[in-house]
């Protein structure tokens, strides 16, 4: 993280969620949830477990609809678009806001169409372009020069690190403007861990990143801004640094002084 | 609280038990293949019945048996496959797709003659079709419906969420990713299981009886509007129907030797297709 960098002006925000309450069936998960994500920049959500870091993480690009009997009030705005007015195009908004999930999930296909899968389904035949797209997303991804020579070999034969950086890979070949990850590394070991944390710095400067993370330290190391959830409430939102060295809510000092969570 | 013998008693009782199955399918195999094995000839195979099955061979016994299987694989499988893709992609848990469900359970437990009385009224004499490969076909697939889509369902259900959500989260459509990231890793499951089941209604007589079965028919079809002999019931008719049962005990060891191995040859097709595509795709 460059010195200085975080306080420079961030622009409009990229997403911005409005009180947002959201329900599984009668159990309501996040309270009147506002928020203002800048663009260009890495965004740590951290909280106990439960307290709604993912449920929020996925209200963003809706993949809670895919859940039967959600509901969700307020308003989600991505470049000022409510993304939750009827007649929104979700297919559009999910090309525009990848995700990355917590347990890697490559298609057990070859590692080229599991780059390519996403192209593909938007539209992209040429297999030249698709070769070019599937080299630039793994060179992005820091796996290029890993499976350069067996791309057609299946993505199950790989580490559990490398099959993260390929779905990482996955999603950046659909060249998304946001990227969610839901603890990228937190079923990895700390070499892993470092890469993708390394990744995350470099993609930073093209990428809005939100990133859930139970890990206190990674939440320092890789964010710019983070925001603490408790109990379905965010509690405090601000500057990485600050908050983790001045907190303003006691409620987040005792978390990331470790008294509870 | 240690009594070993219990445990001992146990292990031995379930071992009997599990030999004295084998042994019955043993018997059963040696039986009709002893018995069927000095039939069967390449006459037998692939000539016609002379004196109404006492001579001759069976082909269009087993010609009309092919036929049906084929009929009620066309008619089944994409309407069983359907099915249970809507109810498990789909159809919301609700009160209509529970009774859904407990009908295709009901379905599962009617007994076969039903199927044939119920094929009968349907196929053969409302919609007109006759008794026709048309009909039995139909009857069949109605039969073997309730396995299918079991069958399906699970296969599909065997699919880990996370792939369904990591196409979805990349922008593919429902009906994407369904196609290209559930369909793919299911079918195995849903071929072997619906191939099985239809293994089971190739060898089934009550179903075909009023639909589709000729006593005595030595030509073979022309189209799906004629009637047509079956392995099952040709067996049914040489054993209990025929004026000279006891000397065409040949016969009938070798139609029920034919039978055998064109079901045990379509659950192996099964299982090797099985295999093939799971090697292609593993998680
Ligand atoms: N599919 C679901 N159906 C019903 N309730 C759910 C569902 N998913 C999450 N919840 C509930 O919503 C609340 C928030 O869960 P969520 O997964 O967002 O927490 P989290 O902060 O991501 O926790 P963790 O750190 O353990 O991943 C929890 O009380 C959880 O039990
Ligand atoms: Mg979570």
């Amino acid at each position: 993280m460059v010195e200085g960098q975080q306080y420079e002006d961030p622009g409009r925000p990229k997403v911005e969620a409005e009180s947002v309450d959201f329900w599984y069936g009668p159990t309501q998960a996040l309270f009147d949830v506002s928020m203002s994500v800048p663009a260009r920049r890495v965004t740590a959500l951290i909280g106990p477990s439960g307290c709604g870091k993912s449920t929020f993480l996925r209200t963003l690009n809706r993949m809670n609809d895919v859940i039967e009997g959600t509901r969700l009030a307020g308003r989600i705005l991505i470049d000022g678009e409510d993304v939750y007015r009827a007649g929104t195009n979700v297919v559009a908004l999910r090309k525009r806001v990848g995700m990355v999930f917590q347990k890697s999930n490559p298609f057990p296909k070859t590692i080229f169409e599991n780059v390519a899968y996403g192209p593909r389904i938007h539209g992209t035949r040429n297999r030249a372009e698709l070769i070019e797209i599937v080299e630039q997303s793994l060179i992005r991804a820091a796996l290029w020069e890993e499976v350069k020579d067996r791309l057609d070999a299946s993505a199950m034969g790989l580490s559990g690190g490398q099959q993260q950086r390929l779905c990482i890979a996955r999603a950046l070949a659909v060249d998304p403007e946001i990227i969610l990850m839901d603890e990228p590394a937190s079923a990895l070991d700390p070499r892993s861990t470092a890469r993708i944390e390394d990744l995350i710095d470099q993609l930073r400067v093209d990428y809005t990143i939100i990133i859930v993370t139970h890990n206190m330290q990674q939440a320092a190391r890789v964010s710019d801004f983070t925001a603490f959830f408790f109990e379905g409430r965010l509690i405090e939102f601000g500057p990485t640094k600050q908050l983790f060295t001045t907190p303003t809510v006691k409620q987040t000092e005792d978390y990331i002084t470790g008294r509870f969570g | 609280m240690g009594r070993p013998w219990v445990d001992a008693t146990i292990a031995w009782l379930m071992r009997i038990t599990t030999y004295a199955i084998v042994a019955v399918v043993a018997y059963i195999i040696f039986d009709i293949v002893v018995g069927g094995l000095p039939a069967i000839s390449w006459e037998f195979v692939f000539g016609f019945p002379r004196r109404s099955g006492a001579e001759g061979g069976i082909l269009p016994a087993i010609v009309g048996t092919l036929c049906l299987v084929l009929g009620t694989i066309a008619v089944a499988l994409p309407l069983g496959m359907a099915t249970a893709i809507y109810l498990s992609e789909y159809a919301r848990r609700g009160r209509f797709t529970g009774m859904v469900r407990s009908a295709i359970v009901t379905l599962a437990g009617v007994p076969s003659i039903v199927f044939g009385l119920f094929g009968l009224g349907l196929f053969v004499l409302f919609l007109d079709m006759g008794a026709s490969i048309l009909a039995g076909s139909l009857t069949l697939a109605c039969m073997v419906l309730p396995t299918i889509i079991v069958a399906s369902e699970e296969a599909i259900q065997a699919v880990p969420q996370s792939l369904r959500e990591g196409s979805l989260a990349l922008g593919a459509t429902k009906w994407e990713t369904i196609r290209t990231n559930v369909l793919p890793y299911s079918i195995p499951g849903m071929l072997t299981g619906s191939i099985l089941g239809i293994g089971r209604a190739a060898g089934e007589t009550a179903p075909i009886l009023l639909t589709v079965a000729a006593f005595y028919l030595p030509r073979l079809p022309r189209s799906v509007f004629d009637q047509v002999m079956a392995l099952p019931y040709h067996l049914y008719v040489l054993a209990t129907q025929h004026p000279e049962a006891e000397a065409v005990r040949p016969m009938q060891y070798g139609t029920a030797l034919v039978l055998l191995l064109l079901v045990l040859g379509l659950s192996l097709a099964a299982i090797l297709l099985r295999g093939r595509l799971r090697r292609k795709y593993r998680w």
